[in-house]
Order: C-alpha cells, then sequence, then structure tokens
C-alpha cells in the first residue's frame, strides 16, 4: 500500500526553510555548533548570519552533515550541536540515524527539511515525496525523540526542548523557495573559522 | 622481535601515544583482533558506522572538534569513500588517519575485491593523499607514529595500507 501521506506528516504545515533557519539561529545562545547540510540547507544558513563563527558549511560530501555533527557532539561534549540537512540528503545516508541512536548523545539536534524533491538539481522527486516518512523512520532507527513540526510555533518548542537534551531530530515540511544566499566556497577558510569558533587550535 | 609483539597491539600502543582517542569502522574479519582490543580499552571510543564515507564525516567532525581520530575499514570500503575523499577531506584539510586492511591481493579468491583494489591506490594518488603499504611488523610502529605526526603537522589525510604480509590477510579455506 503506498501511503501518500506518509504517516503524520501530512499534518504538519508546509513552512519556509529561511524562516525556520532564522527562527532555530534566533534560539542559540550558547555558542551551539551548527552543521549546514550541500545546497540551500546551507545557503540559507549562511544568510541567516554570515558571521556566526560556530557554524561549519559542508560544500560537498551530501548526506555527512549529520555524521560530522556527531563527530563534533562526541569532541565537545558540553557544547550542543545543531544538524541542518535536506531530506534527499538524508535518504543518501539513513543509516547514520542508526549509529546516532547507539551513541545517544545527550547534545545533538538533528533538523531535516523536506521539500519532498531535490530542490536544487530542478525538484526532481524524491522518496520522500510519496513514500518516505523521515520521523518514522528515525523512530524505527532507534530515535525515540522524533517529531513532525506542526507549524512555525512548534517549530520553536521542539528546538527548545532539543536544546535541552537529545538526540532529537525535527522534521519540517518545507515549500519550493530556493536559497536565500550562497556561502563562501574556500573550504580551508570555512573549516578555519568553524575551529576557532569551537576554540580548536589545529 | 619479541613473539607476544603483534601488529594489532602496535597499532593500538601507537594510536594511544599520539593521542587518537576515537575509533570508527567498518568490520573486516582482518582488523577482528585490533577492533576487539579496541573495544575493551578504556582510553579509546570505538564503534561501528553504517557505512565507511559515514565514518568518515565523524572523524572529519571530531577533528574540528578537537579529538584525533582514526577510521579502520577493508578495501571494498575505500571503494566507497572518494567523493567524501575529494570535497571534504582534502579541501578542508582534514588529517584524517585512516587504516585499510588490504584485500585483492596474495590469493584473493574473491574476484570483486581483487578488481576493487586495483581502484585504491590510484584514488589515493589522484588526490595527492600520501599512502604507505605496511608490510613488516619491525618496520610498523616507525611508519604509524612518523605518518601520524606528519599529518597533524601538514593538516593532511594519511593512508595505511595493512599487506597480508603483515596481517596474514583472509585466506580462503575449504
Amino acid at each position: 500500500m503506498n501511503n501518500r501521506t506518509a504517516g503524520g506528516a501530512h499534518n504538519a504545515k508546509v513552512m519556509n526553510r529561511f524562516a525556520l533557519t532564522k527562527r532555530l539561529v534566533a534560539k542559540l545562545k550558547r555558542d551551539e555548533a551548527v552543521i549546514g547540510g550541500i545546497g540551500n540547507t546551507n545557503f540559507d544558513l549562511w544568510a541567516s548570519g554570515p558571521e556566526r563563527e560556530q557554524n561549519f558549511y559542508m560544500l560537498g560530501s551530501m548526506g555527512l552533515a549529520i555524521p560530522i555533527a556527531l563527530g563534533v557532539a562526541i569532541a565537545q561534549p558540553r557544547r550542543h550541536v545543531v544538524a541542518l540537512e535536506g531530506d534527499g540528503s538524508l535518504l543518501m545516508q539513513l543509516g547514520c540515524l542508526g549509529t546516532v541512536a547507539m551513541r545517544a548523545p545527550r547534545n545533538l539536534t538533528m533538523i531535516v527539511w523536506d521539500n519532498g524533491v531535490y530542490q536544487i538539481t530542478g525538484a526532481q522527486p524524491a522518496a520522500t515525496g510519496s513514500a518516505v516518512d523521515l520521523v518514522a523512520a528515525a523512530r524505527a532507527c532507534g530515535l525515540a525523540n522524533s517529531h513532525w513540526a506542526a507549524d512555525e510555533d512548534d517549530f520553536d518548542r521542539l528546538v527548545e526542548g532539543a536544546l535541552q537534551g537529545g538526540p532529537t531530530l525535527i522534521a519540517a515540511k518545507i515549500d519550493g523557495e530556493p536559497g536565500v544566499g550562497q556561502t563562501e566556497r574556500d573550504p580551508v577558510r570555512i573549516r578555519a573559522a568553524f575551529m576557532k569558533g569551537l576554540g580548536v587550535k589545529p | 622481535m619479541p613473539q607476544d609483539i603483534t601488529w594489532h597491539g602496535v597499532i593500538q600502543a601507537t594510536l594511544k601515544a599520539n593521542d587518537v582517542r576515537l575509533i570508527t569502522y567498518v568490520p573486516d574479519r582482518v582488523f577482528t583482533p585490533l577492533i576487539t582490543s579496541l573495544h575493551g580499552d578504556s582510553d579509546f571510543t570505538t564503534f561501528p558506522c553504517t557505512r565507511e564515507e559515514e565514518a568518515v564525516g565523524i572523524n572529519t567532525g571530531a577533528w574540528m572538534g578537537g579529538m584525533r581520530s582514526a577510521v579502520l575499514m577493508q578495501t571494498s570500503g575505500f571503494g566507497t569513500i572518494a567523493n567524501a575523499l575529494a570535497s571534504l577531506v582534502v579541501p578542508s584539510q582534514i588529517p584524517l588517519l585512516m587504516f585499510v586492511s588490504e584485500r585483492g591481493v596474495f590469493g584473493e579468491f574473491n574476484l570483486g575485491q581483487a578488481m576493487v583494489c586495483r581502484t585504491m591506490r590510484p584514488v589515493l594518488d589522484s588526490l595527492g593523499i600520501v599512502h604507505h603499504t605496511a608490510t613488516r611488523l619491525d618496520e610498523l610502529e616507525f611508519i604509524v607514529d612518523r605518518s601520524i605526526r606528519q599529518a597533524v603537522a601538514t593538516q593532511a589525510p594519511v593512508c595505511f595500507i595493512l599487506s597480508p604480509l603483515l596481517t596474514g590477510g583472509k585466506v580462503f579455506r575449504h
């Protein structure tokens, strides 16, 4: 049976990624690290505050935002780490949800932007658009604290809860608006700035 | 060398001496004694990943967070990480420490392993990644210790290919 409403997701309001990214960043008061996944996820994170030193903008390696965030969370257990990832990217690396659940880092939050398409390459359909419920998948991977954000206020509430202790996965249905900004394209500068922001000397 | 010195013991001790504290891996038969020993050593955080590129991502994040780490994989696993190396590790100058148990040579019985093995060194060479093939127990500590120091000092990844000449490899048995 093809469940086109994908479990629970049908109750979620379609929101805007840049608006939600700004709402997230506004909640970050303790120099939390943020790992932005490839493409529009990154672009909106950049546009939300390019001067923010604790942001890492992943330029390639599609699907690795959550694994990178897990590594930061293990290395710095007293700092909260947020991974921002697209639905197509997460589909590429679903197994990482099981790894996160197995390690169960309290200082990790995963936020998934789900528009059901590979937006940046021309909006080709992703399996999330018709078949896969990523919150149900995350729960099945062992991440009991996984939720769809029903609307903007619910997103805020879920983020506040997640920052108190996780691991937590928050998924949001988003519209087809493109990313607002464009990240710098200098990987060494991005990496060095991020490490400085985390207080690490290479 | 004394009989009680093993390749896996040397690697574990050398990792510890260089403050490598996180080990990610995708399992491999040859690595079993090393993995088992690392799991039992509280100086290391050791856990399996679902894919090798996932492990590469975790180790990259750990480095940026100030923790040294290494990833263990077999030759076929290396065959899956070219993009993570080319688009994340190399351009970001991450001193990723990779240990690969070499399949595909010296009596390999699986054609797929023999084929993917041929891609490993060309991929490393094309990305300019330093790699060493360890064949002798008496050279192992020197190779691993000096190369970790170089990787960190030059902010560049390094790949240790552990030959069946060192580990015994995986042998086909009827």
